[in-house]
């Protein structure tokens, strides 16, 4: 029985190949010629997907749990002594497995979309249920062609090859699948889009029908990047939190990009204007989703050479980006002109506001852009071999997010079609105000070297201080007294409480950012056994190294008992492992977390000695940098349970008029 | 204010802040970027001091010493060549004599590679990319050798 689960998911994944080409054809003809009938198989289908695909990646997974060595995928990742949690993690810790949970995701937005999406017009929904249909097949032909994960190997080796230990970590479990349900989830936007140009009708009511899903979507791909920072940070030892690097460029741009979609969905649904600009951000975003993953899974990023060389996989997702790419741009490009000018509006006003944040984020979304691309462009085209790091992204990067986060906190204040700026100047006030006194006390505690630390912070409060006025004021507390003020605060509709949570939840990040790269402490040290330093206030003395045992590594670990003030506080025990299967080492660093700051340690190779070296470092305010992102999804899900954006609602139902807006 | 007015405005505010970003990225590109060298290239070219560089090959046999306070020197060779190379700090998991290495920082009138940053490859499989290709230049290097 167990030895045909393999061949079940095999075939499994064969048959949704062949659903997935009825979905792509079936009901989007049926929705241009207005047939009912074809339409209405587009629901079912997607359902059955779901379940074909889902069969097959439990099918892959049961050989992980089974440690079937037979199974090329499982002997090349996977090893019996394994834990159980990393076999199951294992099945997306490699090529095949991955791209087998992606196009999981794929479906499962669209099985969502038919569940949820009820509310849509019936042709819209099958439309864009086909287009999702077109990506499906697209990706699991790429998948058998290239990357079966169920091939056979014969005969079966009696043991695996154990996954690269790095990988086996819990941030592996939620990192990538948190990850994919973002970048992917924005799939069911660009469908959107691209179904609307098909049929073409796009106005208001498709923004309030789409924005809900690209707020999902933002949602996990927040979650799913801040996820893998803190795994990077804790994981590879060298206490950075982010590395430009292209794999982390290739998850970020689709969020910059999702997020200008949020902001100008917004506008498209309230005013009905920046239509054009709004399905141009829903095929960009995904477009982007696209290019990551084939920058991550092409090789192309290894050796622009060696993707040359063995091209099977690269020129297959290369393709499906020219074709999915290309054919949206050029739908878009005959059908956008036939769209009708939206509502106008002055300058200074929200939709202005919302404009300026679109510009700005695209641009910044433009350099990580170029950063990203141009050293393999320029590899592949003059042969010459450049490393484009940091410092390029943040002299590009970063100024562009200054004028931004000036602005967020004015936006949510300025009216629609006209606002004041005098008048929304003099309601932030307040936040101006403490603003000013966190520059000032950063800049007395900071000294004359770290000047630019004051004008920083000042810009991360400010951010965050904003948005606190922004909802306290819709309170009205100075007007209505307490009593009032509160209930009026818990009437407030959940969109403005997910506005105010978003933008904080960014200041928040921001402040963190800031404050742990102007503030940080480093010192590295050889030290021998009650050898001890003092980092930041806090002394820390080296026990000693002891060897210890885990399920597949043996490690060495060092003590440190960390004292502030005399008394002790923590203990560190950072390691040095051996995964036995690989003979590969790593470094495990150890943390510990005082109120918002982090004190961080991890070793070098163990002197015979028995004296170690290390680098430790005291990173301030470091873990607002994660919290501020939690705070953000947050705002995100608030957002989504309001009832005038929930998935399913029937209509825009008039609630009895909310107080304050 | 006038459509056409608001339209300009909008034009000229889209305008500036893609002038502003197109300024920023093309001279943090002239400025910001970091050439692959190899100790050949120092060696001919003679790479000026104070320039950023990444300087690839192979960790010299026999050249690793390991001094106070995670000071450590070695060589950086492409087997025609050789570079000495001073780094504070904490060598990766996999640096190794004989194996393949990334160095990133500048030479500095000593002679000597300043690196701030050492790179080796993250697992038994993986070189850095440019050091594989250099010596792949150069025949030395036999192709990525799969663990089987």
């Amino acid at each position: 029985m167990m030895a045909m689960t393999v061949e079940f998911g095999h075939y499994a994944l064969v048959l949704a190949l062949v659903l997935s080409l009825v979905q792509s054809f079936v009901p989007v003809y049926g929705a241009l010629k207005g047939d009912a009938r074809l339409m209405a198989v587009a629901g079912p289908v997607s359902g059955m997907l779901f379940l074909l695909v889902g069969l097959s990646f439990a099918a892959l997974t049961s050989a992980y749990l089974a440690s079937d060595f037979s199974v090329q995928n499982v002997y090349e990742n996977s090893h019996s002594l394994k834990p159980l949690l990393y076999k199951i993690t294992g099945v997306w810790g490699n090529h095949e497995g991955s791209m087998l949970l992606w196009v999981l995701i794929l479906v499962f937005f669209a099985a969502l979309v038919a569940a949820f999406g009820r509310s849509m017009p019936e042709a819209l929904r099958a439309a864009a249920l086909g287009v999702q249909g077109w990506v499906t097949s697209a990706f699991l032909l790429f998948i058998l062609i290239t990357s079966n994960p169920f091939l056979r190997l014969q005969p079966a080796p009696a043991e695996g090859q154990d996954l690269n230990p790095i990988l086996q970590d819990v941030g592996l479990a939620i990192h990538p699948p948190l990850l994919y349900l973002g970048y992917v989830g924005f799939s069911i936007t660009f469908s959107f889009a691209v179904a609307a140009l098909i049929l073409g009708r796009i106005d208001a009511a498709w923004a309030r029908w789409v924005r809900p899903w690209a707020l999902l979507a933002w949602m996990f791909l927040t979650l799913g990047i801040a996820m893998g920072s803190y795994w990077a940070y804790y994981e590879l030892g060298w206490g950075g939190w982010w590395f430009w690097d292209p794999v982390e460029n290739a998850s970020f741009m689709p969020w910059l990009a999702g997020t200008a979609l949020l902001h100008s969905a917004l506008v498209m649904e309230k005013r009905n204007a920046l239509k054009i600009w709004t399905i141009l951000l829903a095929i960009l975003t995904f477009s982007l989703s696209l290019l990551g993953t084939f920058l991550v899974r092409s090789g192309v990023l290894t050796s622009v050479h060696a993707f040359a060389t063995d091209p099977a996989r690269g020129v297959f997702i290369l393709a499906i980006l020219c074709v999915f790419i290309g054919g949206s741009l050029t739908l878009y490009a005959w059908r956008a002109p036939m769209l009708k000018q939206g509502g106008l509006f002055a300058p200074v006003s929200r939709e202005g506001a919302l404009v300026l944040n679109n510009l700005l984020l695209t641009a910044a979304c433009a350099a990580v852009f170029v950063g990203t691309l141009y050293p393999l462009a320029l590899e592949a085209i003059a042969d010459d071999k450049i490393s484009v790091g940091p410092p390029f992204f943040n002299l590009t990067f970063g100024p562009l997010m200054i004028p931004l986060l000036i602005a967020v906190p004015f936006g949510p204040y300025l009216a629609w079609k006209r606002g004041d700026l005098l008048a929304v100047a003099q309601r932030l006030w307040i936040a101006f105000g403490i603003a000013i006194l966190a520059v000032l006390v950063t800049a007395w505690l900071s000294g004359a070297e770290r000047i630019l630390a004051a004008p920083a912070v000042g810009l991360a409060v400010w951010v965050i201080a904003g948005s606190v006025s922004e909802i306290l004021s819709r309170a009205r507390f100075r007007d209505v007294g307490i009593a009032t003020g509160m209930r009026r605060l818990a009437g407030l509709p959940r969109s403005a409480w997910g506005t105010a949570l978003g933008h904080m939840g960014l200041g928040i990040t921001a402040l963190g950012i800031v404050v742990t790269s102007a503030f940080q402490a480093e010192a590295i040290r050889s030290v021998q056994p009650d050898d001890n330093f003092e980092l930041s206030g806090y002394e820390l003395i080296f026990k000693g190294v002891a060897p210890r045992r885990g399920a597949n590594f043996t490690e060495e670990v060092a003590h440190f008992d960390v004292y502030a003030g005399g008394a002790k506080v923590s203990e560190l025990e950072p390691t040095k492992r051996l995964y036995t299967a690989r003979r590969m080492p790593t470094t495990e660093s150890a943390i510990a977390t005082f109120g918002f700051s982090q004190l961080y340690v991890s070793i070098g190779e163990v002197r015979e000695d028995g004296g170690v070296d290390l680098r430790a470092y005291y990173k301030p305010l470091v873990t607002l940098i994660w919290l501020g992102t939690l705070v953000m999804a947050a705002g995100g899900a608030v957002s989504l349970s309001d009832r005038r954006l929930r998935v399913g609602a029937p209509k825009r139902a008039r609630q009895q008029a909310a107080p304050a807006e | 204010m006038t459509r056409k007015q608001r339209r300009l405005t909008l034009i000229a505010s889209a305008g500036t802040v893609l002038v502003v970003a197109a300024g920023l990225i093309l001279f943090a590109l002239n400025d910001q970027i970091v050439f692959f060298q190899s100790p050949t290239d120092i060696a001919a070219k003679s790479v000026p001091e104070g320039t950023r560089i990444r300087l690839g090959g192979l960790v010299e046999d026999g050249t690793v010493v390991k001094g106070d306070h995670g000071e450590v020197r070695f060589s950086v060779t492409d087997t025609e060549a050789s570079v000495p190379v001073i780094y504070i700090g904490l060598l990766p998991d996999l640096f190794r004599e004989g194996q393949g290495v990334v160095a990133e920082g500048m030479m500095e009138p000593d002679g000597v590679f300043h690196a701030d940053k050492v790179l080796a490859k993250h697992d038994e499989n993986y070189m850095p990319k440019e050091v594989a290709e250099a010596l792949k230049d150069k025949g030395v290097w036999q192709g990525e050798k799969k663990a089987n």
